[in-house]
């Protein structure tokens, strides 16, 4: 009978486990707490102090303006991938191919731009990356076309382009376009050069750090509205969630798994913006360390909301940048254990939250009852 | 007598709903105990707490008079308990067999012994005469076999108390006559049985106690013998209930849809409609009656865009049909209610309010080209929320959480908002509580006498008896018989329903 009495404040805690701040926000933020503490764990094991390790792995990265430079240039590859993947799997599709779509997207930024010179600055600009999107999406469109006609399984299909991308790329690297004893392009024209931020802030001198984040804070912003806001997106996601829905209302389930993939690989091949445009201005083969891959877990750990993914990939820049900082203390495999155990432990934190946090509930309402 | 099952004082809360709100239910063993309520009434919420699906945030449990924690199904079944689902919880492509078995394989060598198997399945079908194809997919089999199959399952594992969640909703009266006796024969040997239904003739026939839910709480335990329908009607629903269909005399117009010798071959092969012609007129309903798996749904499916019929023509007002696609079709003036409200109808992780404008998305009245009319996708579902009485009345909520019965009006809902010529509605109350059947009879009656024309397909003789101005029986993927009045004795349409009549069926080709 006194159970009742705490009536209102248990559905207040249920409804706050159902919040889409709870589920978006303070569970991925939970995982990553916990993923820390973990992986103190691992330092303690190789005879570090976590707390120093820790201490300095946040204030190079977020102490000084070089830093953070450091920090948004390592983020923005990163929010380009995540949204592809994230886009994708609303539409109920796991694109594992966002490593060839940018790949392909960045060479052919760089391929356009060393061909196009003379041309004014604000043409080149949007041209190079369109030139990009294009080559992202062609490699989006084919998996995705693939999928919708002969229902072969978008999985396989992008893990093989990933591989048709980055040896066809690295051909034409190393035998048609490349300067002399080296492995990249001839540089691209200097009106496709994205101003740097040190050209504004001397702070962030040395970093390459550049506008193409602000390309990715619009691509993030135009995926949340085209997902959420248009119905464009209203009928990628009823294909996602249920594709007998789909058909009934009228949606073409093979469109919007064309377009969806298409438009996903075009987001992961303005990744050249950054390095080609902002950093380089040259393609160089083996640019990417596995940026397309690391998104799957950028959109896993956003929850495939856009402003989760670029908190997502904010904290997984961090830990690539940190990695190096931290290089001299620790072996830099820490760093990589510890990204793997941020991903194990989003995937699992759900259950574990709503455990600890039922647990604790009963606990409190038992002693107050007794 | 012992009790076989009590719940005591469980209180079971969602996000933004108390479900159960402290229900205390004893069933005695031996008995069959029905379990009524309006839709949202927490019924299925209560049976699914016992079988270990939630855990209660208050109450205790106790089974053959021990105290006892389910934690999961794993520990119901333990002690005895099956549950067969009001959304199946079947594998779709596997087998009947390996659905059956899944979980409590008889292994020998670390294979699943088939032979063994297959004769202890077949025996136990037949001992209870639940024909089920055991070597079928479960995927190509209808929803009437289905719901056959999760009774079977449970049988299998020995269960010693089932509870079966509206088991009725898609047999037919001849099925369920069957099912009864099953049941009696259950309980003849001892075991205990919770009937949760919307039909309260059903009560009536089988059930010892009745136990009646509202909102969550219990508002009433009767024994059956001592009650009365109308009783039972006021106690779920809080006011006097119309039981039957109130229709004024049809004034059929010119036909509005047309369907010429259309024939449809599936993927297998198998000639699922052979040569089906009829015609629906403006202010009339078409009742099509028949057991389930006759060919109704690819009727419905190649009317409505869905599928492409393999011969034949459909026109709606003289137009052709044939070869669109369902928005285009929709488009033509067609509504629809699926039979299957869960895989085709809705969106269940989606909200009420962008369920209720599945296919009508792309209106201007929603959205335009750059953006959905957010406002006017919340108003329209406010308007329509009240007007068809869906509960929660939040916009917002996910449509998973909503009970069977509130899923469906949000179907319905949507449908008739599109002011459509025609109304294609298959199994239109399957699973919807007296005051929601009620509502939507009434509803389809009045989109009749506006001048809608409107083709029901229902497995519910009841329903389609009392609604429509004509019947036609479907069997064997043919229209046997046409009546061109609904004045018709129940078993007379069972005759052609089940083929059992060849001599008429013959005569009516
Ligand atoms: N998983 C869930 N999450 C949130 N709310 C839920 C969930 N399941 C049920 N509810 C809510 O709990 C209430 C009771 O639902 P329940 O399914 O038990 O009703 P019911 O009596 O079985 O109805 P019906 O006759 O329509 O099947 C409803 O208001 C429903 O919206
Ligand atoms: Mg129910």
């Amino acid at each position: 009978m006194t159970a009742k009495k705490h009536l209102p404040r248990l559905v207040g805690i249920t409804s706050v486990l159902e919040h889409p701040i709870t589920q978006n926000f303070l569970i991925p933020l939970f995982a990553v707490v916990l993923s820390f503490a973990v992986g103190a764990i691992f330092i303690v094991m190789v005879g570090k102090n976590p707390f120093e390790v820790y201490s300095i792995l946040f204030s190079q990265t977020l102490g000084s303006t070089y830093g953070i430079g450091q920090l948004l240039f390592k983020t923005t590859p990163l929010i380009f991938a995540g949204l592809s993947v994230a886009l994708c799997f609303r539409a109920g599709l796991f694109n594992i191919g966002a490593e060839g779509q940018l790949q392909i997207g960045a060479f052919l930024t760089a391929l356009v731009g060393m061909k196009t010179f003379g041309v004014p600055f604000y043409l080149e600009i949007p041209l190079l990356m369109l030139a990009g999107m294009v080559g992202g999406g062609l490699w989006g469109f084919i998996p995705g076309y693939l999928k919708a006609k002969t229902g072969a399984h978008e999985v396989i299909n992008t893990i093989m382009l990933n591989f048709i991308a980055t040896a066809l790329v690295s051909y034409f690297v190393t035998n048609l376009y490349n300067v002399p004893a080296t492995v990249h392009t001839p540089p691209i024209s200097p009106a496709g050069r994205l101003p740097r931020f040190d050209a504004f802030v001397s702070g962030f001198q040395g970093s390459p750090v550049n506008f193409s984040i602000f390309v990715a804070l619009i691509a993030a912003l135009f995926v949340w509205y085209y997902v959420d806001r248009t119905r464009y997106g209203y009928e990628l996601r009823v294909v996602g969630l249920n594709s007998k829905a789909a058909e009934y209302g009228g949606i073409s389930v093979s469109k919007n798994i064309i377009l969806s993939m298409t438009i996903g690989g075009a987001i992961a091949g303005l990744v050249g913006t950054n390095f080609v445009m902002g950093y380089k201005y040259y393609f160089e083969e083996g640019f990417s360390t596995g940026t397309g891959f690391m998104g799957i877990a950028v959109a896993l750990l956003g929850n495939n909301n856009p402003f989760g993914v670029i908190l997502a990939a904010l904290l997984f820049g961090m830990l690539e940048y940190g990695g190096l900082v931290i290089n001299t203390m620790v072996p830099k495999e820490l760093v990589s254990i510890l990204q793997a155990i941020v991903i194990i432990f989003v995937i699992s934190s759900n259950k574990i939250f709503r455990k600890i946090l039922t647990n604790f509930l009963k606990k409190r309402t038992l002693s107050i009852n007794d | 007598m012992p009790y076989a099952i009590e719940l005591l004082n469980i209180t079971k809360r969602f996000a933004r709903t108390v479900a159960n709100d402290d229900v205390t239910l004893k069933v005695l063993a031996g008995s069959i105990h029905a379990l009524v309520g309006e839709n949202g009434a927490g019924k299925t919420t209560l049976m699914e707490t016992l079988y270990g699906l939630y855990q209660p945030d208050a109450g205790a449990i106790r089974i053959h008079e021990k105290e006892v924690t389910i934690k999961s199904p794993h520990d119901s079944i333990k002690l005895g308990i099956g549950m067969v689902h009001q959304h199946f919880m079947l594998v779709p492509p596997l087998t009947v067999l390996e659905n059956i078995v899944l979980g409590a394989e008889t292994t020998k060598n670390f294979f699943i012994d088939l032979k063994k198997t297959t004769a202890e399945i077949s025996e136990l079908a037949e001992k209870f005469s639940l024909n089920v194809p055991l070597t079928e997919k479960v995927e190509n089999v209808g929803v009437g076999i289905q719901q056959r199959v999760e009774i079977l399952k449970a049988i299998y594992r020995k269960a010693d108390i089932l509870v079966l969640d509206e088991p009725t909703a898609v047999l037919t009266p001849q099925e369920t006559v069957q099912l009864f006796k099953i049941l009696a024969e259950l309980k003849e040997q001892g075991k205990t049985i919770v009937l949760i239904t919307h039909k309260l003739n059903e009560v009536m026939a089988i059930s010892d106690h009745v136990s009646v839910m509202r909102k969550g709480k219990i508002v009433g335990h009767l024994e059956t013998p001592k009650t009365n329908p109308q009783e039972i009607a006021q106690l779920m629903v809080g006011r006097p209930v119309l039981l039957r269909v109130e229709k004024s005399e049809h004034k059929a117009g010119a036909p509005v849809l047309g369907v010429k010798e259309l024939t449809y071959v599936d993927r297998r092969g198998v000639e699922a409609l052979k040569s089906v012609s009829l015609d629906v007129a403006s202010g009339e309903i078409l009742g099509i009656a028949g057991v389930e798996g006759n060919g109704q749904s690819q009727l419905v499916e190649c009317i409505t865009g869905l599928i492409r019929p393999t011969s034949g023509s459909i026109t709606i007002n003289g137009v052709e049909i044939v070869g669109l696609n369902a928005r285009e079709v929709f488009a033509r003036g067609l509504a629809h209610v699926p039979e299957d409200r869960i895989k085709r109808g809705l969106v269940i992780d989606l909200s009420i309010k962008e369920n209720l404008i599945l296919s009508l998305q792309a209106l201007p009245q929603f959205s335009s080209r750059l953006s959905m009319k957010r406002a006017e996708i919340t108003s329209n579902a406010e308007l329509l929320i009240q007007k068809y009485d869906v509960r929660p009345p939040d916009p917002n909520a996910i449509t998973r959480g909503l009970s069977g019965g509130n899923q469906q009006k949000v179907i319905i809902a949507r449908e008739l908002s599109r002011n459509a010529e025609v109304i294609i509605a298959s199994q239109p109350t399957r699973g919807v509580d007296i005051g929601g059947i009620e509502f939507i009879h009434r509803t389809l009656v009045t989109a009749r006498d506006s001048g809608k024309a409107i083709l029901l397909v229902s497995a519910d003789l009841n329903e389609i008896l009392s609604l429509s101005d004509r019947i036609a029986v479907m069997y064997s993927g043919r229209i046997v018989k046409i009546f061109p009045d609904n004045k018709v004795e129940e078993s007379e349409l069972g005759l052609y329903m089940t083929g059992s009549n060849q001599e008429l069926i013959r005569e009516a080709k």
